[in-house]
């Protein structure tokens, strides 16, 4: 069984490897001190089971299993008995232990998180393979959490000094970054720089005048030096 | 009577692996004093509760050192620290003191 341990505390994860070593054909192949390494690990990597720590500075446990789209089984591992109740909403959680961690006691999770791979290689005729979508979401940090929002639903990026303003179908969100960044994470095919400040969903344009777009009820200045680009794209009849 | 910080815990983990027992000492030295560091650094900006965040780090060790009835007052106090109260703040820097002096002759 392949594992990978996810724990901000260095403590904990050396804990967690030295309990592994002793488990016959449980191997660790990494170690992670953040969940976004992890989800960058698991995006190219199947494993068969995660160690996760709940309480982390920027990204819970919990925010971190609602990026798997097929997560594989997670053993939570936390300091704290208040999230017992909330941990087995999720079907993926197979255990949950509460620090300080005995051998005794991860046995058992353990031999648990093998009963469950039984199961799930009984029922599932499909590979179990965890896969953050880079291709349709993306994830902004606002006040110390990770917020997944969907790329289609986003109409338009708005530069404001050291943030930035994301307008999507249903929220909006104030992020702090530049349109530089964010532009590289967008696929080109959807979206396009009209103005030193703007970003647009071509796909959301409503009409175009001389030098503005207007998205939904946001009317946005196309620069001269961009239009060109911008009535490229459009299908014209 | 008070308790003693202690490595019980650790030797129970280890399994007599002496090699572990040493690295694993190593890095709680070294993660110990910059938890400690930015415990007080929150504290003195009443930032609290990113204080109640470090303290439910610092449980962590507290418990590994072998502090049981430390670690429940340090429950309590993060539990004070999220609704604001910095009930038990001093008998939670004894623990943190005691900590440092017992680290310190490892």
């Amino acid at each position: 069984m392949t594992s990978i341990i996810i724990d901000d505390e260095e403590t904990a994860r050396t804990i967690l490897g030295q309990l592994c070593s002793n488990i016959n054909g449980l191997d660790v192949i990494d170690e992670f001190s953040n969940a976004m390494d992890a989800i960058k690990f698991l995006n190219k990597n199947e494993i068969d089971l995660i160690f996760l720590d709940i309480h982390m500075p920027d990204f819970t446990g919990f925010d971190f299993i609602q990026t798997l789209k097929n997560p594989p089984k997670i053993i939570l591992i936390t300091s704290d008995k208040n999230f017992a109740i909330e941990a087995f909403e999720y079907e993926c959680i197979v255990d949950y232990l509460v620090k300080p961690l005995s051998l005794p006691r991860f046995i058992k999770a353990i031999n648990k998180a093998k009963s469950f791979k039984i199961e799930s290689q009984e029922t599932s005729t499909t590979s179990p393979n965890i896969n953050v979508s880079s291709d349709r979401e993306l994830f902004v940090n606002i006040d110390r959490r990770l917020i997944k929002i969907d790329i289609p639903t986003i109409k338009l990026i708005e530069a404001k000094g050291d943030y930035i303003l994301l307008k999507t179908d249903s929220q909006n969100y104030t992020v702090h970054s530049t349109l530089k960044k964010i532009v590289e994470k967008l696929p080109d095919s959807q979206f396009l720089k009209v103005h030193r400040s703007y970003v647009i969903n071509t796909s959301k344009i409503i009409d175009i005048e001389d030098n503005s777009v207007l998205i939904d009820r946001d009317v946005i200045p196309v620069s001269r030096s961009n239009r060109p680009e911008l009535m490229r794209r459009l299908n014209l009849l | 009577m008070k308790e003693k910080p202690n490595l019980t815990y650790i030797n129970a983990l280890s399994g007599g692996d002496i090699e572990f027992e040493k690295k694993l000492i190593n890095i709680i030295k070294k993660e110990f004093p910059i938890e400690k560091e930015i415990y007080f650094k929150n504290l003195k900006e009443k930032k609290y509760q990113e204080v109640a965040e470090n303290v439910h780090k610092l449980k962590h060790k507290i418990i590994i050192l072998g502090l049981e009835n430390s670690y429940e007052l340090a429950v309590t106090y993060e539990n004070n620290l999220k609704e604001g109260s910095l009930d038990l703040k001093e008998d939670f820097q004894i623990i943190l003191k005691s900590m440092t002096n017992f680290l310190n002759t490892l």
